[in-house]
């Protein structure tokens, strides 16, 4: 049951990864771009984390993978933040 | 199970190869730095799937990678300021609620609501 | 499945260098650079070498990254990031082949090792540690270590001695300013006790896990640097003596305890068995600080703001 799960969890993952990098190269501009990018951080690694915890041997690697994926969810928020206002920026220099 | 997690694996591998190519079309330099924070991402997550086949200290190294993520990006906003040693937030600059609310309140540049 | 995804890998490593070192654009090389460090970092872990893939996704995902974007920042700032980079150096890229032809035929020409080694698996239990990379580095080898240390420290003083003399003795780097309350701002206050917690966490741990001093203290110069260029730290001036310490105490703490070994026990740099794991997780926090401030200091570079402010 529980590989069931992985099999069903790590699969959303991948399709959320595959949606965020189409979206990446598909969309406009920038700030698309960047929209599209968080949901692959975000959701993506959040559902290949679920199911790799239910293959974890202990409690203890199901808490390291919970701490990795909040340290990629702060690290994405603060790098589109940065990545958008530097952009954002630099268009209203050349506009 | 192995077999299934090196297939999301590799799948996750060829979605990277996607990232890259925004990397090299650009054409801002915006753009190549988020198809690096993806490849750092999806890197994360290949790590974490191959943690069950190479053992359970790969987390480490996944750890690492979350952690020091956010670095790049911090070098990219610097790397973009006018001084090289700046901040894209300062003084409102790449926020137009805030630049309406600096001209119009000289006392306080941040605005409220 | 482990072949197509180890293909799919080396087919991207392979890639990315190439891209790396083609075309005009200097930013573009330098994310593709950052991104093959990454990609190295996960075949080290296919490899089984996992101290190794820790100090990769350090260093290249962390301090090399931050010091080519920084200095690309600098270089854009007085007007020469743009100056394009010659499209092919026919002598270097043959140079670069010859090399890589020569270093394949190596491979291929030597023997299949056993791994682990048997004199490593019968010699581990002496060593005082568990994890066979850190029993090499800090017992069996601890001359190469000891060596390296001081090269480290070596390059440092390279670095240091760029600096122009009005500005010496002063801070490294240029003056950091952010948006007080800012994301960067907040970013540097929230991320450096976690990754100090790691760093201090994989020096421990390297006794008996992947871990060990070079990663801990790599870490810990990563965040460190996150932490002077988010604001949230003011590194000191480059004579404080607080951080001259710092430099020397690892280097200095492995030297010392080598003299012991040829002063009182078996001879220079031996590690008795009673004593060994007590005293390697001394060298390696010694090492550990040593490093961080090092490497810190490294990526900053030479002082450049005034003296004393």
């Amino acid at each position: 049951m529980a590989d069931l799960t992985t099999y069903v969890l790590t699969s959303v993952g991948l399709v959320f990864f595959v949606a965020g990098t189409l979206g990446l190269l598909r969309f406009p501009d920038v700030f698309t771009r960047l929209h599209a990018l968080t949901k692959a951080d975000n959701l993506g690694l959040g559902f290949i984390a679920l199911g790799v915890a239910l293959q974890a041997p202990s409690w203890r690697e199901v808490a390291l993978l919970a701490v990795i994926w909040v340290l990629a969810l702060l690290a994405a928020g603060t790098a589109s933040q940065l990545v958008a206002r530097a952009a954002r920026a630099e268009d209203e220099d050349s506009g | 199970m192995t077999f299934w997690l090196s297939l999301i694996a590799t799948g996750l591998l060829a979605s990277l190869a996607g990232a890259l190519w925004r990397v090299w079309r650009g054409p801002r330099a915006a753009d190549r730095m988020m198809g690096a924070q993806l490849v750092g991402t999806a890197g994360v997550a290949v790590l974490m799937l191959l943690a069950p086949a190479e053992g359970w200290a790969t987390l480490d190294v996944a750890l690492l990678l979350a952690l020091l993520a956010a670095l790049a990006a911090i070098g990219f906003a610097k790397a973009t300021s006018p001084d090289g040693a700046g901040d894209p937030e300062e003084d409102g600059a790449g926020d137009p609620e805030e630049q309406q609310a600096a001209a119009a309140d000289t006392t306080d540049g941040r605005a409220d609501g | 499945m482990m072949p197509v995804f180890d293909a799919t890998l080396c087919g991207l490593i392979l890639a990315v260098a190439l891209a790396a070192v083609a075309g005009r654009d200097v930013f573009r090389a330098i994310v593709f650079f950052i991104v093959y460090g990454l990609m190295l970092a996960v075949a080290w872990v296919r490899l089984g070498a996992l101290d190794v893939a820790l100090a990769e996704a350090a260093i290249s995902g962390g301090l090399t990254a931050g010091l080519f974007l920084v200095a690309y920042g600098r270089l854009a700032a007085v007007g020469a990031a743009d100056e394009p980079a010659g499209l092919l150096n026919p002598p270097a890229a043959l140079a670069g082949c010859g090399l890589s032809a020569a270093l394949g035929w190596a491979w291929f020409a030597l023997p299949q090792p056993d791994r682990p080694a048997p004199q490593l698996a019968e010699a581990l239990p002496r060593s005082g540690v568990e994890n066979p990379v850190t029993a090499v580095l800090l017992n069996f080898r601890a001359w190469d270590t000891l060596l390296e240390s001081v090269v480290l420290l070596t390059a440092l003083i390279g670095v240091l001695m760029l600096a122009r003399v009005g500005a010496w003795p002063g801070r490294p780097g240029l003056a950091q300013h952010v948006r007080p309350g800012g994301v960067m701002a907040g970013f540097g206050r929230v991320l450096p006790p976690v990754g100090l917690l790691v760093g201090v966490y994989l020096v421990y741990v390297g006794a008996e896990r992947p871990g060990g001093a070079f990663q801990g203290g790599t870490v810990i110069a990563a965040v460190g640097l996150v932490a002077t260029l988010t604001g949230a730290f003011r590194p000191p001036a480059v004579d404080a003596p607080g951080w001259r310490a710092a430099l020397v105490a690892g280097p200095l703490l492995f030297l010392l305890w080598g003299l012991a070994g040829a002063v009182i026990g078996n001879g220079f740099l031996t590690f008795p068995p009673t004593l060994a794991g007590a005293a390697i997780l001394a060298i390696e926090a010694a090492l550990a600080v040593s490093i961080a401030v090092t490497l810190a200091v490294l990526v900053l570079g030479a002082p450049e703001q005034a003296a004393r402010e």
